[in-house]
């Protein structure tokens, strides 16, 4: 059975057609061709398809479409803005965050689900909030140090 | 000198993979795309009798069901290891009614949509005469064959008179270590989308080994090689999983050439543990004789380890007893034991990860038998040639490593006995481990190209699974070119560039790095001749050992003022590009030199007394590669083995149900491997010294030693902190208790 | 993954007349438990009823002290919210100790109580389960059960509740309350589970026609500690191999009463009654731990691999007693 899901992706209204069955991460993958969410497990064991759903960090492989219906969906497609890097994604390239890069859309869009959560304001926390994210290349500390950097500097805005 | 090799550049395909631009095997899309899903056995050994596919059709969108009973022939593939091709197991998928293992392919449901192949495949009846698996390879030593060869090395290894040596030695110690089957688990499964046109196949592919699968899908199918391309410009994680060919490749060309469309055939996480490989289980018995100095005199190692009935595979564990230390009688035994689980493959460091688990263990308990530091006993039996082949080592400095790693560790401050040092109420842990993997390289060819617009690209039918080749690619095309890497576009990962071989055995860069260099040089020397040709040159008529490069110009080495750019030369002569291609032999022809990549790892340990968890609080490897091309990618890498060494040493295990023979834990809930919080600080420093003689750029590989000595490091720090040995990986909890 | 169709009401009533009229219908919150299970084909609903849309989301105080959680509060709302943090600090421990912060995200109150075990056995599709398919066995007992059940097992199943959260909200000795079209009723929530008997596929008391509205948390003592302490493998995005929540009342320097919970032992979070007996108007130090320990394991009926649960539950428990009697001093 098909159902009309209308998703507002990355800032842009997308009126789907959709068998119920489909997933979040397939409908953005197969459907809207916006591939760089990537499946990893389909069970929520691996963080490689995280995406923010009305702004908060999700496994999109087990979120149905329809349940998303009317929501935003924010992948990493949607995090750079104009060419230009986030500030994350520039942290993570000079980091070297990444190796294989299976996983780093993933830990991006975790890690800026991550800022936005009220976890305390330690580098302990960044260790503890990105465990949610597998990377098999071990790119870990790096992805740490990467995330780390922005963290603090946004601690340090917000007390100057 | 440019000093572009070695500098520690951001990753040449980092952008690509911050922003998701990076097209990985099932990112591709086609239009009229047809979905594959594999169906595949639940019964471990036995013969299909009828497979049902009459409620599966019935689906809506399901296009046809591959099974035997419509699957035309396939032809086997010439298996030649490195260079031409290799399937992953001998047998070739959907040719016959024997299942040999849970897991095994027995179909492909074809459909219009993802949803209706997945509710298709689990519709398919399979009815199955089962027989009882063969499952444990202990209980069934009764079958096991000693393998003749390894490598083409003969077996057994025999070293000197090993019942002799250990009979009169002072010093006797006997144990077992044991190590499970494990699994790659990549992040990205495996996936192949297969586009036909009528004549050529073009394959998009997740492998570490385009080459081989062009060669071998071209074999399998009869279709010339030159008519069979394979794209595997991003791979998300191999780790030995994606090095030989698996079915679904086969089954993704077979699928598109039948139903002229495209067809994408996606694994899932489950398919990940029965049909890609796995390193398999040993059961390795160390025998050893030494004087009460600490010289070991005599040892054997016995590895009893599986392979299927569908391939041969050796866990070659032994290798790690030959090849470092100088033991002078020495026995290197196996007995392989064929099981009804799917065929083994190589697993980062085959062999020397389960086999310095075992030496590395036993040497730690010979150092305290004989209360010797365990840096001194390793020093007293430093090989000081080759212990194997009696060749001088082109570069070895494991003593070094040793000596930076404990200093940078503080193992002077170690106090010895178990459970001596505490760190609040935690027992703390240290123990270190040799590392070690060989230097392998194989024949290597690529491809530059100067292009008028001041730029060059490199290109060569090599692999990157995050290895950083993309990267290294381009700064030895830079160090040569003189032009800042920037300027440089590296392409690979696909077959239709100059050969390179597998991306196993840590030897791209060992391989292809030098070919990019002799063809850089080619380039070089082509926009030299243009140059002299030139009348319109300022270096018309000159000679060529008068002019270098340097920043994208050709100038006179005594006078730089006088340049003219790559560009202009180019744009002067209509030439859209100059090229240079070289194919890079290794030439050893008299093996002078025995090549060998060393390290050394230091770990820390907390273990709660009561809950005896053990958490690893931080880890020092010291790594002696020869030359590093790039040291912020090596870093990374380096300390990614080292994870995986962690995951080897306290998570992970695959568990197979001995009744059945299916994996229990075929899933990244259940097969444990380290999240970030499990990770500690981890400090990672190289020697980086040339290797005089390897290759011209005295490059070893570095893809695999990382994971060597991890688990025998971590080991030995849980023995510092506890008093208890374990020698069963994974060390986990209950085993403390 | 079998075809459904698939509903959205907005309010409870709708959404407990849908349930009840509509056959083979199922309710859909979070996701994160039944989506997998529907994957899987474990779990098949022909019609999935969604009701995230449901005003069930608060956390609020209660007059009389206490807190009431609305069951589709996310999982991560809950162990971050300052109420919690504050007053219930077991709860918020449990809750952020469980799966990663994206399931927590999704996963709701509700949907964390009626969470399905991990048996692999039950998950696999075609291995003999009691649980999946009632009265073809148990595959875990001769099978791989290393993670599985000590306490109040039976021949049927060996499977354990995965929830951390459960574990800490029968400690608090939560309420839930359920309503159907005809009823409203509340049941303690360490009577909200069900063990194994004869009938592992009926895992709650919940009935198929009703649902959970909301978690009451009644008032604590001012002068209480709790702490949930969790043992896995990894250090995080683990089941507990063993876990317990604690929570003591004090009196002076004796503990008035306390309740002890444990997780990863048993199909349903495992109150520790006669162990509690003995925390009753006594001075704490280490042997009464042990002796709670001791008590609490008696009826310990472990398999071959899974026998090291038995001295690792123990030591949890001291772990768990003696972590809160330090937050008391």
């Amino acid at each position: 059975m098909k159902y009309s899901v209308t998703l507002r992706v990355n800032g842009k209204e997308q009126k789907l057609n959709l068998d119920a069955r489909a997933t979040l991460l397939n409908a953005l993958r197969e459907i809207l061709h916006l591939t760089g969410t990537k499946k990893g497990c389909d069970q929520g064991q691996c963080g490689s398809c995280t995406v923010l759903l009305n702004g908060k960090r999700v496994n999109s492989c087990l979120v149905l479409a329809v349940m998303a219906d009317g929501k935003t969906v924010t992948t990493i497609e949607g995090v750079s803005s104009n060419g230009e890097l986030h500030p994350l994604q520039q942290s993570f390239l000079s980091h070297d965050g990444l190796q294989c890069g299976y996983c780093t859309p993933g830990q991006i869009v975790s890690a800026l689900g991550f800022l936005n959560e009220p976890w305390d304001k330690t580098p302990e926390a960044v260790q503890i909030g990105m465990s949610g994210n597998l990377c098999r290349c071990g790119a870990y500390p790096n992805i740490a140090s990467a995330i780390e950097e922005i963290r603090s500097s946004i601690q340090e805005a917000a007390s100057s | 000198m440019n000093h572009w090799i070695g500098a520690p550049i951001d990753r040449a395909d980092g952008i690509l993979k911050v922003t998701g631009e990076a097209s990985y095997a099932a990112d591709f899309n086609f239009e009229n795309l047809i979905y594959g899903i594999p169906i595949l056995s639940t019964c471990a050994k036995g013969k299909v009798v009828k497979i049902d596919d009459s409620d599966a059709l019935k689906i809506p969108g399901v296009l046809t069901i591959l099974t035997s009973q419509n699957t035309p022939e396939f032809f086997p593939a010439k298996s030649d290891f490195g260079t031409a091709s290799q399937m992953g197991e001998i047998r070739l998928p959907l040719q016959d009614e024997t299942i040999h293992y849970a897991g095994q392919y027995l179909g492909v449901v074809l459909a219009e949509t993802l949803e209706s192949a997945e509710e298709a495949e689990k519709l398919v009846k399979v009815l199955v005469e089962e027989e009882p698996p063969i499952l444990e390879m202990e209980k069934n030593l009764s079958q096991a064959y000693s393998p003749k060869a390894f490598f083409g090395e003969p077996l057994p290894v025999i070293r000197g008179n090993f019942e002799k040596a250990f009979s009169e030695a002072e010093i006797k110690l006997e144990e077992i270590y044991t190590t499970p089957v494990e699994h790659h688990n990549p992040m990205e499964p495996h996936a192949s989308i297969a586009v036909w046109d009528g004549e050529n196949l073009t394959l998009y592919e997740s492998t570490q080994w385009v080459v081989g699968a062009r060669n071998v899908v071209a074999d399998a199918l009869k279709l010339p090689r030159e008519k069979v391309k394979i794209i595997s410009w991003f791979v998300g994680g191999g780790f030995g999983c994606k090095g030989f060919i698996w079915p679904h490749t086969l089954l993704s060309s077979l699928a598109a050439m039948q139903m002229k469309r495209p067809v994408k055939v996606l694994l899932s996480r489950r398919h990940l543990f029965t049909t890609v490989g796995h390193r398999p289980a040993t059961c390795q018995k160390l025998t050893l004789g030494a004087s009460r100095s600490g010289k070991i005199s005599a040892l054997k190692h016995h590895t009893i380890t599986h392979t299927s009935f569908v391939g041969e595979f050796l866990e070659g564990s032994g290798g790690a007893s030959q090849n470092l230390y100088d033991f002078p009688n020495l026995q290197v035994i196996y007995q392989v034991v064929r099981l009804n689980k799917g065929t083994p493959t190589f697993m980062r460091a085959p062999g020397e990860s389960t086999g310095l688990f075992a030496l590395e263990s036993l040497l730690d308990e010979l150092s305290y038998k004989l209360k010797i530091d365990p840096i001194e006993l390793r020093l007293k039996n430093y090989a000081e040639r080759h212990p194997e082949t009696g060749l001088p080592w082109s570069s070895s400095n494991l003593k070094e490593c040793l000596q930076i790693g404990a200093e940078k560790f503080g193992w002077k401050n170690r106090n010895p006995d178990p459970g001596s040092m505490k760190q609040g109420n935690l027992s703390l842990g240290w123990g270190m481990a040799v590392s070690m993997f060989p230097g392998f390289r194989s024949p290597g060819s690529a491809r530059v190209k100067i292009l008028p617009d001041n730029t060059a690209r490199v290109e060569s039918a090599t692999q990157d699974m995050g290895t950083g080749t993309y990267t290294t690619m381009k700064q030895i095309a830079a160090e040569i070119l003189s032009l800042p890497p920037e300027k440089i576009n590296s392409f690979l990962g696909d077959s239709s560039y100059p050969a390179a071989p597998i991306s196993g055995g840590s030897m791209t860069s060992a391989s292809v790095g030098p070919a990019v260099e002799a063809a850089a040089k080619k380039a070089l020397q082509h926009l030299i001749d243009t140059a002299i040709k030139d009348k319109a040159s300022l270096f018309y008529r000159c000679s060529p050992d008068d002019l270098q490069a340097k920043n994208g110009n050709l100038i006179f080495k005594t006078d730089p003022s006088k340049a003219e750019t790559f560009g202009e030369i180019l744009l002067r002569n209509n030439l859209p590009f100059l090229e240079g291609e070289a194919f890079i032999k290794p030439d050893q022809p008299d093996k002078k030199y025995a090549f060998q990549s060393h390290g050394a790892q230091f770990a820390e340990v907390l273990v709660d007394p009561y809950l005896k968890t053990i958490r690893l609080n931080r880890m020092v490897g010291i790594f002696d590669v020869g030359k590093i091309l790039n040291l912020k990618t090596a870093r990374s890498q380096a300390i990614g083995g080292m994870i995986m060494g962690i995951g080897m040493a306290l998570y992970e295990k695959t568990v197979y149900d001995l009744t059945t023979g299916r994996v229990v834990n075929d899933n990244l809930s259940d097969y444990l491997i380290p999240v970030m919080a499990d990770i500690p600080s981890i400090d990672v420093e190289f020697i980086d010294k040339p290797d005089p003689y390897f290759n011209s750029l005295g490059v070893r590989g570095l893809g695999e030693i990382g994971i060597t000595g991890t688990a025998a490091a971590i080991a030995n720090a849980v023995y510092h902190a506890t008093g208890i040995r374990i020698r069963d990986l994974p060390i986990t909890l209950e085993k403390l208790l | 993954m079998k075809p459904f169709t698939y509903q959205r009401p907005f309010t409870v009533q709708e959404a407990l007349h849908s349930i009840r009229n509509t056959p083979g219908s199922i309710f859909l919150a979070g996701g994160t438990n039944l989506v997998d299970m529907m994957k899987l084909e474990v779990i098949n609903p022909s019609v999935l009823i969604d009701i995230n849309q449901l005003p069930l989301n608060k956390i609020e105080p209660l007059p009389n002290g206490g807190i009431q959680i609305g069951s589709l509060v996310r999982n991560s709302d809950l162990g971050f919210h300052p109420l919690i943090r504050k007053n219930y600090p077991v709860l918020s421990q449990a809750v952020l100790s469980g799966a990663s912060p994206q399931l927590r995200n999704m996963a709701t109150v509700g949907g964390n109580l009626m969470q399905k075990t991990r048996c692999s056995y039950y998950r696999d599709e075609i291995s003999p389960c009691s649980k999946r398919n009632p009265g073809s066995g148990c595959s875990a007992l001769k099978g791989y059960h290393a993670e599985h059940a000590i306490l109040g097992t039976s021949s049927s199943c060996i499977a354990t509740h995965p929830s951390d959260m459960c574990v800490a909200l029968s400690a608090l000795e939560a309420i839930i309350h359920i309503e159907s079209e005809k009823e409203k009723r509340k049941i303690a929530a360490s009577e909200f589970h069900l063990l194994p008997g004869n009938s592992p596929e009926k895992e709650t008391v919940l009935e198929p026609y009703e649902i959970i509205v909301m978690i009451e948390l009644p008032p604590l003592p001012p002068n209480t500690t709790s702490c949930y302490i969790k043992v896995s493998h990894r250090a995080l995005y683990e089941f507990a191999l063993s876990s317990a929540a604690v929570v003591l009342e004090w009196e002076g320097e004796k503990i008035k009463q306390g309740r002890i919970a444990l997780g990863g032992v048993a199909a349903k979070p495992w109150r520790c009654f006669q162990a509690e007996r003995l925390l009753e108007n006594s001075l704490p130090d280490e042997k009464l731990f042990r002796s709670c320990a001791e008590t609490a394991l008696q009826g310990a009926e472990p398999q071959k691999e899974n026998q090291y649960k038995v001295e690792l539950t123990k030591q949890v428990i001291c772990k768990a007693l003696s972590t809160a009697f330090k937050r008391s001093v």
